[in-house]
């Protein structure tokens, strides 16, 4: 089994979670993050003095995937994530040395 | 001049102009974080240009040539020409000072454009939302106030409207409709969840908004007297008994008592009570309100039948709640409590000629702002654009429109001054 991270804009987590749950998936976790990268930040002004932003918020996702099933959820969120411009995020693979289901005590695919 | 009167007037112009921060923080916890700032400035606005168009015109337009019966004033006042000193045209009766008059009305010129924002939230571009209300206070604001504020043809008529059920609430609620038509859904609804980032804000609106009523209404009677008093008694008596409605639906509806049900069964029955205040008397406020909590209720349902995105419910409260105000005044209202009754209400043994009035009246109103905010609004969106780019909307308006961020709870992450 794999994890699949994906980093995106946070506008975009309705799509992708709408998305992932259409191909089948059963859960994902999320969290608020920020980053900086070749986006650029925005600028924001407060009685005439102007700062720069760097980081941006955007959303991280993580979900446990069977295997066969990786490429596909991949595809999926960049899909759904896509708007084509610069900032649209990031989603890698890694791989998940053990996974245990806390309710059952399963173990590794059975717990996926 | 009158020194009690006077007294009374300065302090009900202060309450009423502290309606709007009120309506402001109302409104700003019911948006998403990202969008408070956006709602908080448009109210905020529109007390620097809406007070600055009023001395300059609207007020002539709106209380000159008191008296005629027509549809508009005149250019007497224009520049406050003659405000300044005295008691104003005889025809009006003041007992206060005139320009006192004239600053206690741009109170209401003020609150009444901003009550559509909470129709508009989240997508409305500032620069149209500014010209919009400073265009609609002088087309739309003005001679409504004068049909029935200033001796116009709805006042002679004989309709009755105490403190402007039908010059704020319905003329606002039909301009909130006319132009969310034009201005379309907000991005995502109705099917995203567009939770309220605040309900203690919304809260401390609402508080609020009940003590700024007081000026709305009492104040309303121009005087301090019996009058004003029973208009805040009833203010008060309607506000509960709207939140008593409201509550008491939802709990058989869905189940739990709501906070932000009982603010906006608050405000409906201050909505339903403001052209009621100085005319009705005994338990009368107290089903004025309860109905208005109920109507209200039920009329928010309305915009997801009906597909029209009325983001904080502006149509459902301010215009169903205006209409069932002006209406209700046509059972209720009391010759013993106001002489200016003239033909009572249904439940006082009166017919149904008040009745006949008030329908005129609210159609009139609700029709003539409808209109002529469909054309403004359609002008303005081909000329500058109503709204907000897509991806603007997304980011907020705060940061798009204002360049500020509402919260920083954090000073994580580089933020360097560049300028």
């Amino acid at each position: 089994m794999k994890l699949v991270t994906a980093i995106i804009k946070p506008y975009k987590l309705d799509e992708v979670k709408d998305a992932l749950k259409g191909a089948g998936l059963a859960g994902l976790t999320i969290d608020e993050v920020r980053g900086f990268g070749r986006q650029g930040g925005h600028t924001e002004t407060y009685r005439g003095a102007e700062y720069a932003v760097d980081f941006l918020p955007k959303v991280r996702i993580e979900i446990v995937v069977a295997d066969p099933d990786v490429d596909r959820i991949v595809d999926v969120i960049v899909a759904a994530a896509r708007t084509g411009k610069i900032g649209d995020g990031k989603v890698w693979v890694t791989d998940i040395a053990k996974l245990v289901r806390i309710r059952t005590g399963e173990l590794d695919a059975d717990a996926v | 001049m009158d020194s009690g009167n006077t007294a009374w007037m300065l302090i009900a112009t202060a309450l009423v102009l502290f309606m709007t921060p009120g309506l402001a923080f109302f409104y700003g916890g019911m948006v998403r974080a990202k969008n408070v700032l956006g709602m908080l400035m448009q109210n905020f606005f529109a007390m620097g240009l809406l007070a600055v168009i009023w001395a300059v015109l609207a007020f002539s337009l709106a209380f000159g040539d008191f008296g005629n019966g027509g549809l508009i004033g005149n250019l007497d006042f224009v520049g406050l020409r003659d405000v300044a000193t005295g008691l104003g045209p005889a025809a009006m009766k003041l007992s206060i000072p005139f320009v006192l008059f004239c600053a206690y009305q741009m109170t209401f010129a003020i609150i009444t454009p901003a009550l559509i924002t909470g129709a508009t939230a989240d997508r409305l571009k500032f620069s149209a939302y500014a010209v919009f209300i400073g265009v609609w206070v002088v087309v739309v604001y003005a001679p409504v106030a004068h049909w029935v504020f200033a001796g116009g043809w709805l006042a002679k008529l004989g309709a009755l409207d105490f403190a402007g059920g039908a010059v704020v609430h319905i003329n606002a609620g039909a301009a909130a409709l006319a132009l969310i038509l034009v201005l379309g859904k907000r991005l995502g609804w109705p099917r995203d969840a567009m939770h309220p980032h605040s309900l203690p804000l919304t809260m401390l609106g609402t508080g609020i908004l009940w003590f700024g009523w007081f000026g709305f209404n009492a104040g309303s009677a121009l005087a301090a007297d019996g009058v004003a008093a029973m208009a805040a008694m009833n203010t008060f008596l309607a506000a509960s008994a709207g939140m008593l409605g409201w509550v008491a639906v939802e709990k058989l509806k869905d189940g739990k008592p709501t906070t932000l049900g009982a603010a906006s069964g608050a405000v409906a029955g201050l909505v339903a009570i403001t052209p009621c205040a100085g005319f009705v008397g005994g338990l009368s406020p107290i089903a004025i309100g309860t109905i208005a909590g109920v109507v209200c209720f039920l009329a928010i349902q309305l915009k997801y039948r009906l597909g029209y995105d009325d983001a904080l419910d502006v149509v459902g409260v301010h215009l169903v709640g205006g209409l069932a105000g002006a209406l209700l005044l046509g059972f209720f209202a009391d010759s013993a409590v106001n002489a200016a009754v003239v033909d009572p209400g249904v439940f006082l043994g009166g017919g149904f000629t008040l009745l006949g009035y008030q329908a005129v009246a609210s159609i009139s109103v609700l029709a003539f702002s409808l209109v002529v905010s469909l054309a403004l609004a359609k002008a303005i969106d081909m000329a500058i654009g109503l709204r907000v780019s897509k991806e603007d909307e997304m980011n907020g308006l705060d940061l798009s429109q204002h360049a500020e961020n509402a919260y920083a709870f954090d000073d994580l992450g580089s933020m360097g001054r560049i300028g």
